[in-house]
């Protein structure tokens, strides 16, 4: 009864082998893993960001005459089935590179893969500190702003509260736990005064938000840091507003001025929270222009932050390829450290000293504007303004 | 005090919700044993329709009439499900329904974005609950109120229901004993449908209710499925009073937790639960189930060894397996890695559940200890990867020899909760310690030797430890402690009174699982590299199961062919389209209408009757057996 299994394997592992070599020699490849199925909210935008961005790429002549292709896989949010995506990608798709990720221990997984099997790695969205600094490797480099550069420039807004008793909600895993550890260190640097009163640690997406509520207004803290993002926030929001959580009180918040938070609040969104986010309408630069007026050409519907990082991904990317003139993974690294190029945000340089991009993000209030939630008196951030010195990434980071 | 009350009464909220749920999943449970893990699904539909109606019908007639609508008509949709599906395999082996109700609800999650698109929908407000009530300066939202009323009130309901009327005494009878009920001339078809019905309406109206406190998203079934399950379970199945005090006792356990240990909630209600069946084997409202009246002969064929043509031919699918690097490449090798180290992973599982009777639900634990255990030794301390192979899976051994010492103290869907308590336990141990675990990070960086590192060699060694403990297992079948296993399987009270030591064997089989579950942890920490918090999770229980139902839970070595199908399938899907779930689920479905006995065992059917229909042999022994289900 044992006999006929093993065909089957073989028969599935041939299917898979025989697709390899279909595409033209000429292509340049760059394979793209997301958690597609699993974070549509975010992934969605994100892939018409980067679908705009191949787009511009091969009508502007493709990277040194080759047209670029795009090879985009699911991993369903498991970081082994990122693996088995990044494997297919670099032994049977053969690309050039890597590229993509959201959750920090998928971009940890693929990262760690990309060390082991000498591939170029750019990861787009992960936010935890270690993929640059603790568990950084010579062969990844991140795009987006990280957990410390985004805390960094939070505390320089909630510094000047005058609130000094502080509660903490987060989601109870590593993001939420190193982005409020970062934050309370940062803070009472700055303010020694502070007192931290309550923390609260919901399961990312289980939160039962009305006691979490009753909790923390219980310390009576003067200020909030919030880290809950999704269908959390919603309901931290929505218990918080009926039972005045949030009046008299500052709250600071991550990500929530993300379109792709912000928007399901609608009439709900609390008005005063300091938050980072991205505001699309209120962004008057001739690159954002140029990069807006080609989305909605193309789709009909506004970009969410998520587009951004996806189109950026993909340009930075071919940047690199384009000045590598290799798909050597050696060459691309040479060819990344200390790259400047323009995005939607302006000029983005990749650090040669621990591989972060020193793209920024926009810090602003909320307010409630014709029924749905807008971020309001927000400033770019720059990146590289956010980070610690060199003496001190050089401890961070393993040498390679 | 105020302060106290309020949370008090917050809790109460949280806990009609829950209970809602809860109900209608008790209900279906104690009635037709299905073990239905759609139910999240319908609960997560419930929420999306009543959404769409709340935006389209305005005012109070509007919003609660949406509401109740929402609820009907998913209960419609549970109806279309149950006639065309579930009916099909009510007779089919013990949790196969199991694996309909999961291929649903992998359908429903790609469904539901396919709809209503990928955004987190935000409903509006209950009219009329508004805003909060001030409780002595603190805040009490009017809609918790609501729905504190509204849990006892459904209770109250389903009490009459159950207490006063024909179908109610007919429902309390089958619960307890559904053949009886049959025997006396009950339409059992009406019945279960009916009864399955109220339950989707009672998941159903859980999750309209959500629409003003909560967001409506696509991965809301699976964040409520396993509390829901867990909730009833402590209260013993069939028991909505249980279910009541037990989504009662869990969340206002959670809402004075958090107020002195804020990391509580990710484990609280499995702490509960563990400790609940530990003390009371059935729940806190619970009563023992009767024995089941199975005949003996439970597999339509007696099992017996491969014969000698047979075993040729499984020694000549494996050498073919083992000449794949002459002609595949190395992502292909690393699949057929993957695969094998799945093949070891179910046929683990298979003994425990198809020798032993023993299902259980969190088999993912000693395959994830035994990836940690890996993680530990070739991290801390530094040994060479031969080492760590012969060692690592230790500690997939001592987690079963512990966790496996309670749970066999138990049986049935019970012994199954309990075993997924014990894995979410582990879990979050190795969530939560982030200094030795690295938390939800994992630990990075493991990779083989260099004797081992090409992957066909990986590969080889894979295939070859897969072949080697399936042989084992099998020898083990039919060795006499696989005999007296099978006895207990088959009747506790019959091979106790035979002098066998019940629980002894079943504890060793359990040890016996779980250590080669920890040896395919292991090679799979090797072949990823990395070891994270997934590897012990729920989600690969799960999949574990479906491996063996697939294969065939009454055959021998069935969770082999269910191993390569379901993950062979499952990569090449998830690489070709972002609807794997959809295409996946479809196919398990079909699977379970086509083949109501798993894979292998519909082709050991098939092959039994060609036998058959050859003139010798002999029809009268076989057909007894075959109507004695």
């Amino acid at each position: 009864m044992r006999a006929r299994n093993y065909f089957v394997g073989a028969a599935f592992a041939l299917l898979a082998g025989g697709m390899a070599h279909s595409a033209v020699a000429q292509d340049i490849k760059i394979g793209e893993i997301n958690s597609y199925s699993l974070l549509p909210a975010f992934t969605e935008p994100y892939r018409k960001g980067w679908q705009l961005a191949v787009e511009e790429i091969n009508a502007a002549g493709g990277i040194n005459g080759k047209k670029l292709v795009v090879i985009s896989k699911d991993d369903g949010g498991k970081p082994a089935d990122a693996q088995t995506a990044a494997n297919e990608l670099v032994s049977s798709e053969g690309v050039a590179m890597l590229a993509g990720t959201f959750l920090s221990n998928i971009g940890l997984a693929v990262s760690d893969f990309a060390n082991q099997k000498k591939v170029f790695f750019l990861a787009a969205e992960p936010l935890t500190d270690a993929i640059t600094w603790s568990k950084g490797n010579k062969y990844t480099f991140r795009l987006r702003p990280s957990n410390y550069m985004q805390a960094a420039m939070l505390v320089e807004a909630a510094s000047k509260l005058p609130a000094k008793r502080w509660a903490t909600i987060a989601p109870n895993y590593e993001y939420g736990q190193s982005a409020v550890a970062v934050f309370k260190k940062l803070m009472s640097e700055k303010r020694p005064d502070i007192q931290w009163v309550d923390e609260q640690w919901p399961p990312q997406g289980k939160i039962d938000a009305g006691p979490v509520v009753q909790a923390v207004a219980a310390a009576n803290p003067e200020a909030i840091l919030n880290v809950t993002f999704g269908a959390d926030l919603v309901k931290l929001v929505r218990e918080g507003n009926t039972r005045g959580l949030f009046k008299g009180r500052e709250v600071v918040s991550f990500l929530t001025g993300e379109p792709e938070y912000l928007d399901p609040l609608k009439d709900e969104t609390p008005e005063g929270w300091i938050v980072t986010g991205y505001p699309w309408y209120s962004i008057k630069t001739p690159e954002h222009d140029a990069f807006l007026k080609a989305y909605q050409a193309k789709y009909n519907d506004y970009p969410r932050l998520g587009s951004i990082v996806g189109y950026q991904t993909i340009k930075s990317a071919a940047a690199i390829l384009a000045k590598a003139g290799s798909t050597d993974p050696e060459k691309l690294i040479a060819a990344a450290e200390g790259l400047s190029m323009g995005s939607p945000f302006g000029e983005i340089t990749f650090r040669k000293i621990d591989h972060q991009s020193t793209l920024g993000a926009f810090v602003g209030k909320t307010v409630l504007k014709d029924g749905k939630g807008v971020m309001v008196d927000s400033s770019y951030k720059k990146g590289a303004d956010y980070l610690p010195s060199d003496a001190e990434v050089a401890k961070l980071r393993p040498k390679d | 005090m105020a302060f106290y009350v309020v949370q008090f009464l917050t809790g109460l909220a949280s806990a009609a919700s829950l209970f809602l749920v809860a109900s209608g999943l008790s209900i279906i449970f104690g009635v037709t044993r299905i073990v239905n893990f759609a139910h999240g699904a319908f609960y997560m539909i419930g929420a999306y329709i009543a959404f769409t109606l709340t935006e389209r019908l305005s005012g109070a007639f509007g919003f609660w009439g949406s509401i109740v609508l929402a609820a009907l008509a998913v209960a419609l949709i549970g109806v279309i499900v149950e006639m065309v599906l579930l009916r099909r395999i009510y007779h089919a082996p013990e949790l196969f329904q199991l694996l309909a109700t999961f291929g649903l609800t992998l359908m429903v999650e790609d469904l539901v974005v396919l709809i209503w698109g990928p955004d987190d929908l935000v409903g509006r407000r209950a009219p009329g609950f508004k805003g909060a009530i001030d409780f002595f300066g603190q805040n009490i939202p009017s809609y918790d109120l609501f729905l504190i009323v509204l849990g006892p009130v459904v209770l109250g309901i389903l009490w009459l229901l159950f207490q006063r009327t024909r179908w109610g005494v007919l429902v309390r009878a089958a619960t307890q004993d559904r053949d009886m009920v049959a025997a006396l001339g009950v339409n059992q078809k009406w019945l279960f449908t009916s009864v399955f019905a109220v339950g989707v309406f009672l998941a159903a109206l859980g999750g309209a209710l959500q629409i003003p406190r909560d967001a409506v998203h696509h991965a809301m079934d699976l964040r409520i499925i396993v509390e829901v399950f867990v909730v009833v379970v402590i209260g013993g199945l069939g028991s909505i009073v249980g279910a009541f005090v037990a989504a009662v006792l869990v969340s206002e356990l959670n809402a004075f937790g958090i107020l002195i240990f804020p990391k509580i909630s990710i484990i609280l209600v499995f702490l509960v639960m563990a400790v609940v069946l530990i003390v009371r084997p059935w729940g806190l409202f619970g009563k023992p189930e009767a024995a089941a009246r199975k005949t003996p002969g439970l597999t339509v064929n007696p099992w017996r060894p491969l014969t000698s043509n047979e075993r040729l031919a499984s020694l000549a699918a494996l050498v073919i397996a083992a000449t794949l690097p002459l002609f595949a490449g190395n992502y292909a090798l690393t699949v057929g890695s993957e695969i094998a180290i799945f093949v070891i992973f179910a046929v683990s599982l298979h003994f425990l559940m198809s020798v032993g009777g023993l299902a259980s639900f969190g088999h993912a634990a000693y395959f994830g200890l035994g990836a940690y255990g890996i993680a530990f030794l070739a991290k801390m301390a530094g040994l060479p990867m031969i080492v760590c192979l012969l060692l690592g899976p230790l500690l997939g051994c001592l987690g079963a020899a512990v966790f496996g010492f309670f749970a066999v103290q138990l049986s049935g869907v019970y012994f199954a909760m309990l075993t997924l308590a014990f894995a979410q336990i582990v879990w979050s141990i190795a969530f939560q310690w982030v200094s030795v675990t690295g938390g939800d990070n994992g630990i990075l960086g493991l990779w083989p030797s260099s004797w081992a590192a090409s992957p066909s060699h990986f590969y080889w060694l894979a295939l070859g430890v897969a072949a080697l403990v399936t042989v084992a297992l099998r020898a083990m079948v039919f060795s006499p402690f696989g005999y007296a296993l099978r006895a207990t399987r088959d009747s506790l009270l019959r091979s106790e009174a035979i002098g066998i030591d019940a629980k002894r064997i079943q504890w060793t089989a359990f040890v016996i699982a779980g250590t080669t579950a920890g040896i395919g942890g292991a090679l799979f920490a090797y072949l990823k590299g990395s070891v994270f918090p997934d590897n012990l999770g729920i989600s690969l229980s799960v999949d574990a199961l479906v491996m063996v139902l697939l294969g065939g839970v009454e055959t021998v070595s069935g969770a082999v062919i269910g191993a390569i199908v379901y993950k062979a399938l499952n990569i090449w899907l998830v690489s070709q389209t972002d609807l794997s779930k959809l295409v996946l689920g479809g196919f398990i479905m079909l699977i379970v209408v086509v083949f109501p006995k798993g894979i292998v065992g519909m082709l050991e059917m098939l092959a039994q009757r060609r036998r058959k229909s050859s003139p010798p042999g002999s029809p009268l022994l076989a057909k007894p057996i075959e109507s004695a289900e």
